[in-house]
């Protein structure tokens, strides 16, 4: 499947990436050679072959339901762009 | 412009279909230990796995995920050997990490059902499939800053990655009272359960409605398109809501004929002030949430074995404690509903009761209208009840055995609560004792000597006229028995 320009700019969108007429083409291009180098895996015959649902083969990882302490708040919000005593700031989450 | 809703059953069938969300009752988060103690000051509960920092590892709540099945179990969900978790990525501020950790193509139960029936017959009982049952994390919360006027959002992560059973019925119901039925049948048996305390207020159940009508209109099926209502902060709002939506379907039907597939899905939020549905944001197309394994979480084995020990380990449910309270207990449907839907420490009171004093019956009617009456005044629980089950069963023998007329067993009662006490110290108190038959064929000979004018208009005929014996013969001994008293009475005159 080609990829087009289209489809980059509603990925972009849902990625809340900006991109420039030049990043759009540029990605287009980019991420079309990327698909197109896993597309070879469609070249495989998996007919016989159960889907993957994970690449570990782990199952069944617990942890106790034990409260361990959280972090401090100053820790917490110490990286936060901005910030008051107690809470992250962001612009104003309108609608619901 | 929409109003109330007019007569319109006629006109359309509403569909509805309910999606809960219920917190479980876990002390630490879904995939961290931090805990999920609510009301704690903002961000105090949080560490880099809830929010989201890279390279944190999230470990699967092992009480969570028990708590789960057992709820699945109690909706006779189906439990597939092989669950796991998948990531459904979109941006919100009250979500850190960008995506929420959610169940997609392989939940860990489905196709379920929940029988729901109206005491007043407002629809028939009827059984309501259940699609399926998930688990995924919560967001954190978004505070509105009123003082700092309407340029920031505050965040609070406290309840980021809490756990949320997401249960999703099919749209079975046709009408706002079934949808009520439902939630009020689910929330009775999640608490049941205890797996969640299902307490709206501080959201540990939340509501969405979808929602559309259904027409015949010239022998054609006619649908509008679905519409999903968020903000229901009560079961009377969702009932409200469910109302108003459909009316407006139809007047929106009306006006530009658009049907289920001309419209996307939309979602309108409740405004409970208002009483109507506002238009929401858009709802991205389930495509758009890119929903993918998550690499981070290992997924599940359930065996055939574990589940048939959670069956086995499964308590009664209400609808089984409905049936049961009338098959042993004798009660009709009505009784046993209104015990069974007071939680499960009610019942056990009442089932003490009915045992220890041998009358279903008498334990029905005494629970009901004299302890629910007076739990619901204090506003207090069974838990609450100052008189223990065996005291209210040593009354209700005093009753049986004729000790304590039933005309005085009320104040007993009274002076119990008042007094802490038991029957016999109340009765004694009140100064109520048993007056034996020879007694009080004795008062009645003499009020019948006294009353010879009485005597006279009964052997007329005027059988009424003996009730004026009664009240003379309650201020003579407090303790008669007027129904006896008025038995005695006529015997007496029949035989003179």
């Amino acid at each position: 499947m080609a990829l087009t320009p289209e489809i980059v700019k509603q990925v972009s969108l849902l990625a809340r990436l900006q991109l420039s007429a030049d990043e759009l083409e540029l990605m287009t291009q980019q991420l079309g050679r990327v698909l197109e180098y896993i597309d070879k895996l469609a070249e495989v015959d998996t007919e016989n072959v159960a889907p993957l649902a994970h690449a570990v083969e782990l199952s069944n990882v617990f942890a106790d339901d034990q409260v361990a302490p959280s972090l401090p708040r100053e820790e917490v919000l110490a990286n936060a762009p901005k910030r008051d005593d107690a809470c992250y700031r962001v612009p104003a989450v309108l609608g619901d | 412009m929409i109003t109330q809703p007019e007569e319109t059953t006629a006109a359309y069938q509403t569909v509805v279909g309910l999606e809960v969300h219920v917190q479980l009752l876990t002390q630490s988060k879904l995939f961290c230990r931090c805990s999920t103690k609510f009301g704690a000051p903002p961000n105090t509960q949080t560490c880099p796995v809830c929010t989201g920092m890279p390279g944190a590892l999230p470990v699967m709540n092992r009480e969570a995920f028990r708590l789960s099945l057992k709820t699945a179990i109690a909706l006779d969900l189906h439990i597939p050997q092989f669950t796991k978790w998948d990531r459904k990525n979109y941006f919100y501020p009250d979500s850190p990490r960008g995506y929420q950790i959610s169940q997609f193509d392989l939940p860990l139960s489905e196709h379920g059902f929940l029988h729901i029936s109206d005491p007043q017959g407002a629809f028939p009982p009827k059984k309501i499939r259940i699609l399926r049952a998930h688990l995924e994390d919560d967001a954190g919360k978004s505070l509105h800053d009123e003082a700092a006027g309407k340029a920031d959002s505050r965040i609070d992560l406290n309840r980021a990655g809490t756990p949320l059973l997401e249960i999703v019925s099919e749209p079975d119901m046709r009408s706002a009272q079934e949808a009520r039925a439902y939630l009020t049948e689910l929330k009775l048996l999640l608490t049941y359960l205890g797996v969640s305390d299902c307490n709206m207020q501080e959201g540990s159940l939340r509501v969405d409605a979808n929602v559309n009508i259904h027409m015949q209109v010239d022998g054609e099926k006619i649908a509008t398109p679905i519409v999903e209502i968020k903000n229901l902060n009560s079961f009377r709002a969702v009932e409200r809501a469910v109302v108003y939506e459909a009316q407006r379907q139809y007047e929106l039907w009306r006006e530009t004929g658009k049907k289920l597939g001309d419209a996307p899905k939309q979602t309108r939020g409740w405004d409970d002030q208002a009483q109507l549905t506002r238009a929401q944001r858009h709802k991205e197309e389930s495509s758009d949430y890119r929903y993918f394994p998550d690499p981070d979480l290992a997924p599940v084995l359930t065996s055939a074995e574990e589940v048939e020990k959670l069956k086995a380990a499964m308590i009664q449910r209400p609808a089984e404690l409905r049936s049961r309270l009338q098959t042993d207990y004798a009660l009709d449907a009505h009784d046993a509903d209104v015990i069974v839907n007071q939680g499960r420490l009610f019942v056990d009171y009442f089932i003490a009761v009915a045992e220890k004093s041998g009358s279903g019956k008498l334990a029905g009617n005494w629970i009901q209208q004299s302890v629910l009456r007076y739990l619901n005044e204090q506003e207090i629980g069974i838990g609450e009840f100052d008189i223990s089950a065996a005291a209210l069963a040593e009354m209700i023998d005093l009753i049986q055995s004729g000790e304590l007329a039933s005309s005085r067993a009320k104040d007993v009662f009274a002076e119990m609560l008042n007094a802490k006490t038991t029957a016999p110290e109340a009765m004694k108190t009140l100064g109520i004792e048993a007056v034996d038959d020879s007694t009080l064929v004795t008062l009645c000979q003499s009020l019948l000597d006294d009353n010879p004018r009485i005597v006279a208009d009964v052997q007329g005929g005027k059988q009424q006229a003996v009730g004026a014996l009664i009240g003379q013969a309650k201020k003579k001994n407090p303790n008669a028995n007027p129904s006896e008293v008025r038995k005695i009475c006529l015997r007496l005159i029949d035989a003179m």
